[in-house]
């Protein structure tokens, strides 16, 4: 399904052929043009494999959404490649997106709809969806009854709906109170367990990427660059509160407040 | 105010600690146990998460508790006359005003008449069955020439709302129409039509159409970003872009656009049967003229409160209903209220 690739890019520590979900080779991109063209994405090059959890750090205008927005399509580079295996990405956003004006069970039909499913199907697979985010006794309630981490969960339904290989996540959790983004992390955590789904989730919390990654890359800001990645060799299910999370979580924030001394 | 929940005195806070243990419907079952049910808004029984449930009941949670008022099961005629009481105190004031006006002997009775003679004048026209006929022509008008404009209103706001060279060569034309008040066309009208119902209509669409597309317009442009960002994503592109996500997110301003374009056809309407008098067909409109060129205060009176009452009898009905399921739908039932 990938395209070939034409080198192993270097961010990939293993050099072992594992299957390809996404790959950025050189992406630059500027917004504006001419004098005053703002380069939000420098240069980026990195691998995530099939099934791979990455988790992307990195302080405000590191491009965090500018590269989400180009693997997602809905925007495009304005140099180099961006590489996405098995189809269009799922996104999730901060906000929950829900649509006000559709039940809990249409918004998680809405992708599967957009896929040409019939009515039955769609059925049966918004209830085996709602089933696993835990929410099947609110199938029927509109977005604006639940709670944030509900919407969010629901969300989580929806974005599963549409079936992609690739999970991307703009800060998911950054508007929910700390116990509930731990609870969320643990449901997400089971979820991809469960599915084998690659994720790639954007956070400006650095111990919410050493809780979740597989790996973490760590941005820059203005331009966004690519500045240093971390294997989180920890065994799972992690807790957000241990030790060890936080001895990595504290190597990588000394990193970042390194890269920024240096950009400013 | 959290310390208040905390002294562990607040009896409505307690269906959240009930809530604790149970599962995912636990703080709905015990909600209703204990007659916390909001009648009017059965919808918004707001179900719990079972985690957030037990925060709350850990910590307490005031402005959830205060929005649940408690015990009482009022039933739907209450609910009727908390709606109809207001409304019904204000006819009575104004009805009390008119009244003192006319005691005060500030015009005599013939030509100011009390609301007593007035009311008693509607009961016997309507009796009589020409309020009934007027109503019906006058009506048959109104929709329509809403319905055209509807159309036309609608298919001019998409094709500007898509087409921006439109929207920037149009878009201040059809503030100009719409800031322009409608009886000015009439002249012109009666010229093109002569005195038909034609010459009414066009005036009647004219009038209406393009707030209906300034409704539209405004509201796609209000779509939040997000939303369409999110469709996008899920695989909605051009026309069911706008069909899935850009139309029913902006049914809001959009039903707002129509009713205010219902106000201004039936405005326009008013003035075209004023001043296009047919007169086989007996409108409100005519009924008015007539009613003043014989002197008749009371009848002409009569005639303005059967105008009042349909514009505010399809506003209620037709449209506040609209706007009402649309907004409860959505949780934007106003909190100020």
């Amino acid at each position: 399904m990938s395209a070939a690739l034409p080198h192993v890019p270097l961010s990939v520590l293993s050099p072992s052929p594992a299957p390809v979900a996404l790959r950025l080779d050189g992406v630059t991109k500027r917004h504006g043009a001419g004098g005053d063209a703002v380069v939000a994405l420098d240069t980026m090059s990195f691998a995530v494999k099939k099934g791979e959890f990455v988790c992307v750090v990195g302080a405000s205008g590191c491009g965090k959404s500018t590269m989400l927005n180009l693997v997602a399509g809905l925007d495009t580079p304005s140099a180099g490649e961006v590489v996405v295996a098995g189809g269009r990405p799922a996104l999730m956003f901060q906000e929950s997106a829900l649509f006000p004006w559709l039940s809990v069970e249409e918004n998680v039909a809405f992708p599967l709809q957009m896929q040409g499913l019939s009515r039955k199907a769609r059925a049966a697979r918004v209830s085996e969806l709602l089933q696993l985010v835990h929410l099947e006794k609110f199938a029927r309630r509109r977005p604006h009854e639940l709670s944030g981490g509900m919407k969010q969960r629901v969300a989580l339904a929806r974005a599963l709906a549409q079936q992609a290989e690739l999970l991307l996540m703009d800060e998911p959790f950054a508007a929910l109170d700390a116990m509930m983004r731990d609870h969320l992390h643990s449901e997400l955590e089971a979820l991809w367990q469960k599915t084998g789904l690659t994720v790639v989730f954007v956070t400006h919390n650095v111990r919410e990427a050493v809780r979740l990654g597989d790996r973490v890359l760590l941005l820059s800001s203005r331009p966004g660059r690519l500045v240093a990645e971390y294997q989180v060799d920890l065994d799972r299910p992690r807790r957000i509160e241990s030790p060890e999370v936080a001895r990595l979580a504290r190597t990588i924030t000394d990193r970042l407040l390194e890269a920024a001394r240096a950009a400013a | 105010m959290p310390q208040r929940e905390l002294a562990g005195e607040a009896p409505p806070a307690r269906p959240h600690l009930h809530a604790l243990p149970g599962g995912e419907d636990g703080g709905r079952d015990d909600k209703s146990r204990e007659g916390h049910v909001l009648v009017d808004m059965p919808e918004r029984t707001d179900p719990e998460d079972p985690l957030r449930a037990g925060l709350r009941a850990a910590v307490g949670d005031p402005t959830r508790a205060d929005r649940q008022p408690g015990g009482g099961k009022p039933g739907r005629g209450r609910a009727l006359w908390a709606a109809a009481w207001p409304k019904l105190a204000a006819l009575a004031l104004a009805l009390t005003v008119w009244e003192l006006v006319v005691l005060s002997g500030w015009r005599p009775e013939y030509v100011l008449p009390g609301p007593g003679a007035v009311l008693a004048r509607l009961w016997t026209d309507l009796l009589a069955g020409d309020i009934g006929v007027a109503a019906a022509i006058t009506m048959k008008r109104a929709l329509l020439g809403y319905a055209i404009a509807l159309v036309a209103g609608v298919g001019l706001g998409l094709m500007l709302a898509r087409v921006k060279v439109l929207r920037t060569a149009a878009g201040s034309l059809l503030t100009g129409l719409q800031t322009m008040p409608s009886v000015a066309w009439f002249p012109l009208a009666i010229l093109l039509f002569q005195l038909s119902e034609a010459a009414i209509l066009a005036v009647v669409v004219l009038g209406a159409a393009p707030s209906i597309a300034i409704g539209l317009l405004t509201s796609t442009d209000q779509v939040p970003p997000l939303l369409v960002r999110a469709g996008k994503v899920m695989g909605a592109r051009g026309l069911s872009l706008y069909r899935h996500i850009i139309i029913p997110a902006a049914l809001p301003g959009f039903v707002a656009g129509l009713k205010q374009g219902w106000a201004f056809a039936w405005r326009s309407l008013m003035a075209g049967e004023l001043l296009v008098i047919i007169g086989h067909a007996p409108s409100i409109g005519v009924r008015l003229q007539f009613s003043r060129e014989l002197s008749d205060a009371e009848g002409l009176l009569a005639w303005m409160l059967v105008v009042m009452l349909l514009g505010v009898l399809v506003d209620g009905l037709v449209f506040g209903a609209l706007e009402r399921k649309i907004r409860e739908g959505r949780g934007l039932t106003a909190e100020h209220a």
